[in-house]
């Protein structure tokens, strides 16, 4: 039926654009015409392939072979070779290809990406119970269920070395064991989906798109450790989830596969939600716990921990959302088959949400160990507008800014620490240029005075200081003494918070602090901003030369602040400037700049 | 709804279920149909998903093709949403991006009723554990 018999795809994602692929196109286009093939395969345009540093891509259809760094020069012989003759283009292919993989549907050296946490995202229909089941769901629980003790699951799940993916990254496995051994008359698993930081929509992304691989998790969980009841803290502001949610233990309850006697096997568990208000606080586990309880979501002091005495002062097991979703597929897999995945201390994947100043944005999931460079610059496509990059800020509020320095650095939970920053939940926010990192700091830092619950002195009071001093270096009223202040008092907060909030919330100022120096030297000694984001140190000028006296700025601006007659050069009087960038804007001569 | 009460019985469901699938996957089966599978997580709703959603669904039965509009999680493709992948019996799924009503209906008369592809397709980029 189809009228074409083949398909020549070329990537039009920014990377490829930018080395010629809108040329090569067209040379296609004419190329085919010429030959009077245009009838018979057609030229299209696709998106970003994720292949960047070895663009142009070029991919054939039907046969699927993969051309890279192609040249408008190429061309001709691409056609007459590969469509005319049918052989392939041997110089242009990647290098793998001699391994014998000249397919993208076997180029699995060439993804970056494997799919495990997000199997199901973008595949099944999240409500219809019956989809995932076809996709091999509820097969763990079952197998759990019937082939494994409690104590071989768990074993399972420490062999495969999978990790808290909430941020900590403490051994799940380990953690199961603790809930499993304690003693206690009604044990709980808990389901923290509380996610908070700026810019991440993982966990969201995963209870959207497969609500059912979590609560098979949590009833897996459940079996280890011996718990029938399970409970799913999320944050009210993520309605479509709560609903897939809701749908979901609805179907699994209908199927029997949550509720008495599980499969037969005498195991009863069952979920319910918890919605929380919002509070970045309460995705740390004590905090968690006590807000499920109905009292103020603040934390405290561990030990005791959840495992011993969580909810209602019974053992519990806290996991986050993407923890979960990767058991199943452990259970049904290996843990050998997960472990060798990812490096020796960091198996399997991790789920990143890319944002910022970044081509691709978008959820993307990585083995661990693969470097910020192929995220960012592959996967994610590369810097919006060609601009530079400049950092990348990995996990939120709590983490640090990585930078060019740091790109070839292979991403897992130790290299991160070292590096000043953390996995986090998995939040990757990228900056360029144009961004200043002050201002980034203070940014995060008002998130963190906002979030504080307030209980400990060090949280509630440093980190407003810590606000109120990068405040004052941005307004350009900063001195060198700051500085030392900032990193004094960063520590202080560091070491004397009770929880994770305070300890980690002086992580954007200190990473900042080491990787750009040179930035807050020259806010506090020169009163510059180079990426222009501080306006108190910013000064808008009239260029004499330029200036044709034609009133427009003097019309625009808000208060008033440009004298001149018509057509006399204009001045603006500093003092009384709010910055506004008005005047800029509507000059036509390009006679106002920024210094 | 029946219970599911063995391990057994949930796997004798699976590969019926599944069966059903590759009855609808299959190019050489009369019953094989179009899939269109509509990215629909809080982001592609946001950017319009449910209306893309709804004239596929309408418009498959006005133009009389058969075919089914599921809706699905995140694709991942977040900067090109809403997005949509289409199985037609017989190929490897395509997926489509920043797609609105005027693509869908370039979707429908272009590539499922001629093959023919659009602009902006979206390579897959990942390796999916899911046999």
């Amino acid at each position: 039926m189809s009228k074409y018999k083949k398909h020549i795809m070329v990537c039009g994602g920014t990377g490829c654009r930018a080395s010629e692929s809108d040329t090569i196109v067209e040379k296609m286009k004419k190329e085919l015409e010429n030959r009077n093939l245009d009838k018979d395969v057609q030229v299209v345009i696709t998106g970003c392939f994720g292949l960047c540093e070895k663009g142009p891509i070029v991919k054939m259809l039907p046969d699927n072979t993969i051309y890279t760094e192609v040249k408008p020069v190429n061309v001709t012989e691409i056609i007459d070779e590969h469509i005319i003759k049918g052989r392939k283009v041997k110089s242009l292919l990647p290098a793998d290809s001699y391994k014998g993989k000249t397919d993208s549907k076997n180029m699995d050296s060439f993804k970056k990406q494997i799919r495990i946490a997000l199997k199901n995202c973008g595949f099944i229909n999240p409500e219809v119970i019956d989809e995932y089941i076809a996709s091999n769901g509820y097969e763990a629980l079952g197998k759990a269920l019937m082939e494994y003790t409690p104590e071989q699951t768990i074993d399972i799940i420490k062999k495969s070395g999978l990790r808290g993916r909430g941020g900590g990254g403490f051994p799940t496995g380990l953690k199961w064991e603790f809930a499993a051994k304690s003693k206690g008359d009604q044990k709980y698993v808990v389901c923290n989906a509380d996610e908070g930081d700026p810019g991440a929509f993982m966990d969201r992304s995963i209870l959207e798109g497969d609500p059912h691989s979590v609560l098979e998790a949590m009833a897996i969980c459940g079996y280890t450790m011996g718990a029938t009841e399970g409970l799913i803290y999320i944050r009210a502001e993520y309605p479509l989830a709560i609903e897939r949610l809701q749908i979901a233990i609805k179907q699994a309850r209908e199927y029997g596969l949550l509720g008495k006697n599980i499969l037969g096997s005498g195991f009863d568990f069952d979920i319910i939600l918890k919605l929380g208000a919002g509070a970045f606080v309460c995705g740390e586990e004590t905090a968690l716990i006590h807000s499920m309880e109905g009292l103020r979501g603040e934390p405290t002091i561990k030990p005791p921990f959840p495992a011993e005495s969580g909810y209602n002062n019974m053992p519990t097991n806290v996991n986050n959302v993407e923890t979960f979703a990767n058991i199943p597929t452990i259970i049904n897999k290996g843990a050998e088959w997960f472990a060798s995945i990812g490096t020796k201390k960091s198996t399997g994947t991790k789920v990143f949400a890319l944002a910022g100043k970044i081509n691709n944005v978008g959820l993307i999931e990585v083995p661990m160990g693969t470097t910020l460079r192929e995220v960012i610059f592959e996967i994610g496509g590369g810097i919006q507008d060609g601009k530079k990059f400049k950092a990348v800020q990995t996990g939120g509020p709590s983490g640090g800014c990585l930078t060019e320095k740091h790109l070839d650095t292979p991403i897992d939970f130790d290299n991160l620490i070292e590096a000043g920053s953390m996995m986090g939940s998995g939040g990757m926010i990228v900056m360029d240029e144009d961004d200043c990192m002050v201002s980034m700091a203070k940014f995060y830092l008002d998130f963190t005075v906002e979030e504080s619950c307030g209980k400990c002195a060090p949280c509630r009071i440093g980190n407003k200081r810590l606000y109120e001093t990068l405040d004052k270096i941005t307004q350009g009223k900063g001195t060198e003494a700051d500085l030392d202040l900032l990193r004094n008092m960063s520590h202080v907060i560091k070491d004397t918070s009770l929880c994770g909030l305070g300890q980690t919330s002086p992580n954007p100022v200190l990473s900042t602090l080491d990787n750009f120096w040179d930035e807050y030297i020259a806010h506090v000694k020169d009163h510059k901003c180079e990426a222009g984001q501080c306006k108190s140190l910013l000064q808008y000028n009239i260029i004499a030369e330029d200036c044709v006296g034609c009133t427009a700025c003097a019309r625009v601006c808000p208060v008033g602040c440009i004298a001149g007659e018509k057509k006399e050069v204009h001045i603006i009087d500093q003092s009384i400037c709010i910055k506004c960038g008005a005047c800029m804007d509507k000059c036509k001569f390009n006679a106002i700049e920024l210094i | 709804m029946a219970k599911v009460k063995t391990l057994a019985d949930l796997r004798k469901m699976k590969s019926e279920l599944r069966s059903k699938i590759q009855v609808r996957e299959n190019p050489e089966n009369p019953e094989s149909i179009v899939q269109i599978k509509v990215g629909m997580a809080t982001s592609g709703i946001a950017s319009g998903a449910k209306e893309v959603y709804n004239f596929f669904t309408e418009e498959l039965a006005k133009r009389n093709l058969s075919g089914i509009t599921i809706q699905v999680g995140d694709m991942g493709y977040c900067y090109a949403e809403p997005t949509v992948e289409v199985l037609v019996p017989g190929k490897d799924p395509i997926v489509f991006g920043y797609v609105d009503v005027k693509k869908a209906d370039q979707i429908i008369e272009k590539y499922i009723k001629n093959g023919e592809l659009l602009d902006g397709i979206i390579p897959p980029n990942y390796q999916n554990i899911n046999e």
